[in-house]
């Protein structure tokens, strides 16, 4: 069914009793064209584009639990492709076009909201730092705009912008078009779009081997029993090291926790996002109405999605510091996210040296944000035994070929980035 | 919040120290192949489990240690001074 005004007035009719399910709930079947594991957005956008673009409709997504329920579900919901690397410059904004027009794509409200995304900088050399990069999108033809203290001080009246403030704002970059989309939308309309189009989308389904024979994928084996399959994709970042050492791989990556934190709600008080590299912040608020906050990895490995107290009261203090106003809020809920760390910040996202095996991986904290590009990608490498020219870059040899992508230039540190 | 114990001052509070990654992958000798260079660099076991790794008592006696700490639970099971292996019980 097709969701419009038309079809919302005639389920009115019926009090939305009688909408029909948005995806099937199939069995698996002995045999798929192609198997992706993990089913967060980057999963089932594979399947997706599997389907629409590659016309592979004999798919299954796997998934060990519900849909969304992992990094999907837990991040902050901020899109941008304000990247400085060229090949993180284009592969983000390849994205950020996606997400543009994915509502329509999809024939899913995934409410992308163009709010902008405002990064603060905080000294001269911040300042050179933000020009530099901002000079680098618009040569890359993104949008980026360099916003004075004063104009930021008039368009966000709660921001702390006095000279002496703790942490003196000198202006900040802005990309107008970085903004935030609802993350359970993202898993559902591309659930719902890839069912129609024949994948199988399997929940409660845990791989829990890869079999190999001749050096090549031959299936998985699941906790619903074996699936055979030539073409394999993992998308289950924050344990891809997990399920790449079932193929007997070892990748550079570790995981550790990110935590988020959102406010009691309140009416509307911030109309774009705001972050600051220098105190390790961010915030936006939410269409509930909660601000929606975060801030540094725990720093150290954990796949316990939940972390401790000391990086939220880092980033509870920088909010503060910023937006003094906030701090009669209370905090509502807590909660983390595993991510996988790689050692040069950037993902990886192509063939794994197993025939038949790829992976999108090593989103670090910022896998949300190239949801649809990542499917888009993962599913054109699986198709095309290739990597697209967006992708190439991002291999997985790229470590042992002194070819990382280390946006930061922080080193070989997962915690780093 | 994690009380970790520093072998030297006694179990302390986690912001005083600093987690410096696993401590189980050995240095390459310098003549050492590149792809034995590029695994110690950066590649990484990345358990679901006890996880030997360093880390730093920046805010108290500066030295550096030990520490087998469980990364499904953050369960801490044993802190050892830097040249001997942590033992299972802390």
């Amino acid at each position: 069914m097709k969701y419009s005004i038309f079809s919302l007035a005639r389920n009115a009719r019926s009090y939305h009793e009688q909408w029909p399910l948005a995806w099937r709930s199939p069995a698996p079947k002995p045999r798929y064209d192609a198997v992706v594991v993990g089913g967060g957005g980057h999963g089932l956008a594979t399947a997706y584009y599997l389907a629409k673009e590659h016309g592979l409709a004999n798919v299954a997504v796997l998934e060990k639990s519900w849909l969304g329920g992992g990094n999907t579900g837990r991040n902050t919901t901020i899109v941008r492709s304000n990247y400085h690397l060229d090949p993180s410059a284009h592969f983000y904004e390849f994205s950020l076009k996606l997400w543009e027009t994915l509502a329509q794509e999809l024939n899913f409200n995934v409410m992308y909201s163009a709010r902008g995304v405002l990064n603060l900088v905080h000294s001269p050399a911040d300042m050179d730092a933000a020009i530099r990069r901002g000079n680098a999108m618009r040569l890359n033809g993104i949008d980026a705009k360099f916003m004075t203290r004063d104009e930021i001080a008039s368009w966000i009246p709660n921001l702390d912008c006095r000279p002496d403030a703790r942490f003196p704002i000198h202006g900040g970059l802005l990309q107008p078009r970085g903004g935030t989309v609802r993350h359970d939308a993202v898993a559902w309309g591309y659930a719902r779009a890839a069912d129609a189009r024949g994948v199988d989308i399997i929940q409660q389904c845990a791989v829990t081997g890869i079999r190999i024979e001749n050096g090549a994928v031959a299936g998985v084996d699941t906790t619903r029993g074996f699936i055979a399959t030539t073409k394999l994709g993992l998308a289950v970042a924050g344990h891809s090291g997990q399920v790449a050492a079932m193929a007997g791989l070892k990748l550079p990556i570790e995981s550790q926790v990110l935590q988020a934190m959102v406010s009691e709600p309140i009416k509307p008080a911030l109309d774009t996002v705001v972050t600051s590299g220098a105190v390790h912040f961010y915030i936006s608020q939410s269409d509930k109405g909660e601000l929606v906050m975060g801030g540094d990895l725990d720093f150290y490995n954990s796949y316990a999605r939940r972390g401790n107290l000391p990086a939220i009261e880092h980033f509870v203090a920088a909010c503060l510091a910023l937006f003094p106003s906030f701090g009669r809020l209370k905090a509502m809920r807590t909660w983390g996210g595993v991510c996988d760390m790689t050692m040069d910040g950037s993902p990886i996202i192509g063939k794994l040296p197993v025939r038949g095996l790829y992976m999108s991986g090593g989103w670090c904290y910022g896998g949300f944000k190239a949801t649809p590009a990542s499917g888009w990608l993962l599913a054109h490498t699986i198709a095309r035994d290739e990597p697209h020219a967006l992708n190439a870059a991002f291999t997985l040899e790229r470590f042992a070929e002194g070819r990382t992508i280390d946006e930061k230039g922080a080193g070989p540190y997962a915690w780093a980035h | 919040m994690l009380l970790i114990p520093c072998p030297w001052c006694g179990p302390r509070n986690q912001i005083e120290f600093t987690c410096g990654g696993d401590a189980t992958v050995p240095r390459p000798a310098p003549e050492a192949p590149e792809a034995e260079w590029m695994r110690y660099v950066y590649v990484r076991d990345n358990p679901m489990g006890p996880h030997v790794e360093w880390w730093l008592h920046g805010a108290g006696c500066r030295q550096w240690f030990k520490l087998n700490r469980d990364t499904r639970t953050h369960e801490i099971l044993a802190s050892a001074p830097p040249d001997a292996p942590p033992a299972t019980e802390p």
